[in-house]
């Protein structure tokens, strides 16, 4: 058999084997990064979040969907804490990362958002200059040493695609940058402290295509380094990007497996109805 | 699973997979009459007819290319997903087929008008007639499954077409022995061959048309596989490679 395969191929002279589709990702195939177990979240008397059960792996990208509401950036924000805020959250069940658990009351919050970045919809830079917006968190750790702060913050805005648009004006406030590359910015101070995980949460959204893309494409660059957790309205640009995609509906996780196959035959009838934008 | 149940939020997009799925089921119907009327032709020597079959290609090549532009439309301008995209991308395919099973039609009207102008055997084609008969009878249930998204039937017509591809083979045979009997006989059984052959290859694209089906119900492929193998991927059971 694999004689008569490789003549075959010799023949024509054509690999055979590497036009093929790569292997798929499979989540067996996995390290865990972050990992979710029956996890409950209550507003007050109102439960968001209901026995959510998910493992989200290292070093790739996943995607949270679903309509508003879902409980999807509530779940985000559980994994840099950000809900702390909220007086009348409460929570039960495990929440782990690479088997800490971030709830813990051992775990300082400050460390556990250096490893856990966070990027919000709305650029939110510092109304600094640019270099100070990407130096904050390096200084904040207590590091101000120039050379340092100057290797970082060139490697930064290069990581976050920005470097050759702003390298000439590094002492401009960042506030007057395009949104796109505000966004961009944020990124790269978010980076800047190497975290573990990046959380993005509809990085996109208040962009326009073009710098869209561009963010689309860094998250692709971004994920060798950086586990990556994105939350998206827009469907298609979770089809792009990510690797896995979770679908939560009414605080409660659907369907969470490879992009590919959700995307081309989900195995939830909700989750069909939700991304073909049918009503069920 | 596709599922006709819940409707789309936009009403517009729910109406172009209406209109694309209806538009086939008139393709096929079109190419449903093309077999009917080549297959009469035939028998009967109605060389009308089968030059109607021949101009019929006309409005089949012309559905085919507008069907074709408004799944391009759809794909770009609706960037359909899932059960929708499946939907679309099988239409696609089953488009080229339909297509292909008219051109075959029409193959088989030419050969039509040629065996009119020779002495026409006793019995008349017959070997043909029971094939041509079989064929239609798949190519009616191939777009009953369309119609229905109904796998099940889909999978009968696989069988069937199991039975024409015998049948064909057993013709050849026959048509040989024809050669080999009256030299005179020769070139109208090699369009008797071609006609066979035609046949069988309608067969075979109403084969394809249902291995689509598979796909955009099930989500599954199974072209290339065998028909046990197929069986067990829609009933869920495990194949083991």
């Amino acid at each position: 058999m694999e004689a008569a395969k490789s003549q075959k191929q010799n023949a024509r002279n054509i690999d055979i084997e590497s036009m093929q589709r790569g292997p798929r990702v499979s989540l067996a195939n996995e390290t865990v990064c972050l990992e979710v177990k029956n996890f409950n979240l209550f507003y007050g008397e109102k439960q968001a979040l209901h026995g959510i059960n998910m493992q989200i792996p290292k070093n790739r990208v996943t995607a949270f969907i679903g309509p508003s509401g879902c409980g999807k950036s509530t779940l985000l924000r559980c994994f840099n804490r950000m809900n702390d805020l909220v007086d009348t959250v409460r929570m039960n069940g495990e929440l782990l990362m690479e088997g800490m658990e971030i709830n813990s009351p051992s775990v300082n919050v400050a460390d556990l958002r250096c490893q856990v970045g966070m990027v919000f919809q709305k650029p939110n830079p510092f109304p600094k200059s640019i270099y100070e917006n990407v130096a904050y968190g390096l200084r904040l750790q207590g590091i101000n040493d120039r050379a340092t702060l100057d290797k970082v913050v060139e490697k930064s805005l290069k990581g976050a695609a920005l470097w050759d648009e702003v390298k000439d004006r590094l002492n401009e406030s960042a506030m007057g940058l395009s949104g796109g590359q505000q966004q961009r910015l944020v990124i790269a101070r978010a980076i800047a402290i190497e975290p573990e995980v990046l959380l993005l949460d509809e990085p996109a959204s208040a962009l326009d295509p073009l710098s869209t893309l561009k963010i689309e494409e860094l998250i692709y660059e971004l994920k060798d380094k950086y586990t990556i957790v994105i939350v998206t309205h827009n469907m298609q640009q979770a089809a792009r990007v990510s690797d896995y995609t979770a679908f939560m509906y009414m605080g409660e996780l659907i369907e969470f497996d490879a992009t590919d196959e959700l995307f081309t035959k989900p195995s939830k009838k909700q989750t069909e109805d939700y991304i073909t934008g049918r009503y069920g | 699973m596709v599922t006709t149940t819940s409707q789309h939020i936009s009403q517009q997009f729910e109406n172009e997979l209406q209109d694309i799925r209806s538009r086939v089921l008139a393709m096929g119907g079109l190419v449903e009459q093309q077999v009917h009327d080549a297959m009469d032709a035939l028998i009967t020597g109605d060389t009308e007819k089968a030059r109607n079959v021949i101009a019929l290609d006309e409005d089949v090549n012309s559905l085919e290319l507008s069907i074709d532009e408004e799944c391009i439309q759809i794909i770009a301008l609706r960037q359909p997903t899932a059960g929708d995209l499946r939907l679309v991308s099988g239409i696609l395919k089953t488009i080229t087929d339909l297509e292909r099973i008219g051109d075959e039609s029409t193959r088989i009207a030419k050969m039509a008008i040629n065996l009119s102008e020779k002495d026409r055997p006793k019995h008349n084609y017959r070997e043909l007639q029971t094939m041509g008969n079989h064929v239609r009878g798949i190519l009616r249930d191939a777009l009953d499954a369309f119609a229905r998204l109904d796998v099940n039937v889909a999978l009968s017509v696989a069988k069937q077409d199991r039975e024409v591809d015998a049948e064909y083979e057993a013709i050849l045979r026959q048509l040989m022995t024809y050669m080999m009997e009256d030299s005179r006989a020769v070139t109208r059984v090699i369009d008797m061959m071609w006609s066979a052959r035609s046949l069988e290859r309608i067969g075979d694209h109403a084969n394809n048309i249902c291995e689509h089906i598979i796909y955009l119900v099930e989500g599954k492929d199974v072209r290339h596989l065998s028909l046990e193998k197929v069986e067990k991927i829609i009933n869920g059971e495990p194949i083991d490679d």
